[in-house]
């Protein structure tokens, strides 16, 4: 009987040590897409391996990963960060490089997907969106969006230069597949923000992706800029918004493992379940975001299809967001946006 | 006579005249010393408090504003080879040959990538160049400087843009003044010489201007709205201002988010304010009031007053009432008594609460993001932005850096202005 308490505190310490070893922290953006991932992913991962996962929201915010790993105390193992920060991260030597035998068959994913330091969670687009209550005539291309005579109103904008510069050169004319090329130019950058001056006096900014649906309820907008799966929420809730895909710029979020993170067998596996393509189609009947795993879409019937950002119709004249240009012009280009607004 | 005055002098010191008071001075002198050093000792854990919290990330921060390691640790045969080099002409092949040499010595992949980092925020598509490169290397070790040449510009043409090769001179030095100057829209040309950036890319001393506007237009209000408010506290008995000051400080408790939240419903275009202006008629249209520098200011004075009241409310409080009362008695009307004798005597309240909100202003962030626009972002906005999008901590801390500078000058400004120190009430 003396024996007891030590085996109680033994027993005790191995299982908070078996404990401690099987949690894992996830970090993901919140908000809608971050509760379709707990009902598609956190929670069947916990059910399915008794490990235990810590939801972290943040904002993206690279700088906390670079301390952490500057430090050398890696608490997060597995982000979900947006595509110009992989690229970034990489290169600086953020990101682990993960081990696709563990993964899948790179062949299943979508080209794009795969990359060496992160595999993609899902395909999501910004688009036009409207308050289909609101406007009879739905708009059908940025020029309209640039039209305030023709569909009266404000129009919202997301705080910055990333898009906005996409959507003014496609107002001005330019073909979808030209945008990159022509922006690369002195030339192009003046053109649109030539063509974002037009517009500056109608434009109302957003910050959050949660604002501008509330903006076109509010009646605060006629159009907005708007990240589509916020729209697919909103009309879950029962709201009459609608999207015009005519020239969305279509883009990828990525997990990552922040290097030198503590538990990596487990995040991988957990990278592993979340891009397996049953796991996938769960998460796209909760959000109207694109799976990265081709294999998931024939598990989709066509109500949750039409609305994805990968569907045939609405990809169609859509703009793959150019990572590379962006994480080379991009400090320059916000430097000249804040200047610009300030003219 | 006291027996133990005439026993002291002889078994205490030997009777030489001077040598007992040296000795007891000596003695006072150690005593105090003792004291001293007890006191320091024990205030010690303050001092290092404050110099761990507050002076050494500041030193550091200051240290970031003017460092510049990347290029200098990783391409320093580089900077050898381009040391004679007239920053005009096409480089010389050695200065291709030492590029590759020294990329190839690269061993981390990090230092690659804040060497990519570090050359883009100087010229743009540096990012490409450099890593593009660094992937390529090694070349093979036989190759001429010339042939080092012509396989660089086969991996990437860009490598004949001259724009490059400026940026890694001007970059081969371990400290930079580029960053402080870029803050104040300032930049060396490949020539060393400080000019002007141009003027699309000039943004930051508008936004500093701004950034000092809003604090001043936010505190003006502030002392408009919280001097009556505070004067109104004041006259009431201590049970009546107990209760008002509540209602003054559970906003104060308050998230600043939830307060934010609170202004956007009360303000967006069928917010509150708007539909009551219109059903009473003043107004046909919404009017507005929100994302747009208006709402930015509304929001901060409401943040911001129990900071103004607080001061102001403790200063009215120590000024007794019988000097209105004496002026008024000998003949002054009582606006007149109560600006020329009241009001001077809050002074050092008005002061205390004025420089609170404004030194509080100048660090808006989240107020002004949630309800401003493009063109209503302080200063702290584009630190944020700069050291979690961009990764860009150099800039990042020479905006610091220059915030911190200016606020300072302001409140040395301040000081000559008014003659006191700060004073809480």
């Amino acid at each position: 009987m003396k024996l007891k308490p030590i085996v109680v505190a033994a027993t005790l310490l191995a299982s908070l040590a078996a404990h401690a070893q099987n949690q894992i922290t996830v970090v993901n953006f919140g908000g809608a897409n971050g509760n379709a991932q707990k009902k598609a992913y956190v929670e069947p991962f916990e059910k399915a391996t008794g490990n235990k996962i810590v939801s972290v929201e943040y904002n993206g915010e690279q700088a906390k990963i670079k301390a952490m790993v500057e430090a050398k105390n890696v608490t997060w193992d597995v982000v979900e960060v947006e595509s110009p920060d992989v690229t970034r991260g990489c290169d600086e030597g953020l990101f682990e490089k993960l081990d696709y035998s563990k993964i899948g068959n790179k062949a299943d994913f979508s080209p794009v997907a795969v990359h060496e330091c992160g595999i993609g969670v899902f395909i999501w687009s910004t688009v036009m969106a409207y308050n289909a209550d609101k406007i009879k005539t739905a708009p059908v291309t940025w020029a309209d969006f640039w039209d305030t005579k023709k569909i009266p109103g404000k129009r919202g904008m997301r705080k910055g230069a990333r898009y906005n510069l996409e959507f003014a050169l496609m107002a001005d004319g330019v073909a979808v597949q030209d945008v990159y090329k022509v922006l690369a130019t002195k030339d192009g950058a003046d053109r649109a923000f030539k063509k974002m001056t037009e517009l500056k006096p109608s434009i109302q900014w957003w910050e959050a992706g949660a604002q501008p649906p509330q903006f076109l309820v509010a009646g605060d907008v006629a159009l907005t800029t708007v990240f589509n799966g916020r729209i697919d929420a909103a009309q879950r809730e029962g709201k009459n918004l609608a999207i015009t895909w005519t020239g969305g710029i279509y883009d990828l979020d990525y997990w990552v493992m922040p290097k030198g993170g503590k538990n990596r067998d487990v995040a991988l596996k957990y990278i592993a379940m979340a891009s397996s393509a049953n796991e996938q189609a769960e998460y796209a009947k909760l959000i109207s975001y694109g799976p990265t795993n081709t294999k998931a879409l024939a598990k989709l019937d066509k109500t949750v299809l039409d609305k994805l950002p990968t569907s045939a119709a609405n990809s169609k004249t859509a703009l793959q967001f150019n990572v590379g240009f962006w994480a080379d012009q991009g400090e320059a280009l916000e430097k000249r946006f804040a200047a610009w607004a300030a003219q | 006579m006291n027996p133990s005055t005439t026993v002291l002098p002889a078994t205490a010191a030997p009777p030489v005249a001077g040598v007992l008071p040296a000795d007891l001075a000596g003695q006072l002198k150690r005593a105090e010393r003792r004291k001293r050093l007890l006191s320091i000792s024990l205030t010690l854990p303050l001092l290092v408090f404050l110099v761990v919290i507050f002076l050494v990330p500041i030193a550091a921060l200051l240290m970031r504003a003017v460092e510049n390691p990347e290029v200098a640790n990783t391409l320093g045969r580089t900077g050898a080879a381009l040391a004679h080099w007239d920053r005009k002409s096409p480089p010389p092949d050695a200065a291709y040959a030492a590029v590759a040499q020294d990329m190839a010595a690269i061993q981390e992949q990090s230092d690659a990538g804040a060497l990519a980092r570090r050359l883009n925020s100087e010229v743009s598509g540096a990012r490409s160049l450099v890593m593009n490169t660094y992937r390529a290397l090694p070349f093979d070790s036989k190759l001429s400087d010339q042939q080092v040449h012509q396989h660089m510009l086969s991996i990437d043409p860009r490598w004949d843009d001259i724009s490059y090769w400026q940026a890694i001179a001007k970059n081969s030095e371990r400290w930079t003044p580029d960053y402080l100057l870029a803050a104040v829209d300032l930049q060396r040309n490949a020539q060393g010489d400080i000019v002007r950036v141009p003027a699309e890319a000039a943004a930051f001393g508008k936004i500093l201007l701004r950034t000092f506007e809003i604090s001043a237009v936010v505190t003006l209000f502030a002392l408009l709205l919280g001097y009556p408010l505070a004067y109104w506290l004041s006259t009431l008995s201590a049970r009546q201002a107990n209760m008002c000051m509540i209602l003054v400080l559970v906003p104060f408790w308050t998230s600043i988010l939830v307060r934010v939240a609170a202004w956007i419903v009360l303000l967006q275009s069928n917010g509150l304010v708007n539909r009551a202006l219109m059903g009473v008629g003043a107004i046909d249209e919404p009017l507005a009031l929100l994302f747009n520098r208006l709402g930015v200011v509304i929001a901060m004075v409401h943040i911001l007053l129990p900071f103004m009241i607080l001061p102001l409310y403790s200063v009215m409080k120590s000024v007794p009432p019988t000097y209105l009362r004496a002026a008024v008695s000998l003949g002054s009307s009582p606006l007149a008594a109560f600006f020329k004798v009241y009001v001077p005597q809050t002074y050092p309240g008005v002061g205390a609460g004025g420089l609170l909100v404004f030194i509080l202003s100048i660090g808006y962030y989240v107020t002004p993001a949630l309800l401003g626009g493009a063109d209503d972002q302080m200063l702290s906005y584009y630190i944020a932005q700069y050291t979690n999008v961009n990764v860009n901590w150099g800039m990042a801390c020479a905006l610091g850096a220059v915030l911190l500078f200016t606020t300072l000058a302001l409140y040395g400004v301040y000081r000559k202005v008014v003659k006191s120190e700060l004073s809480l009430g």
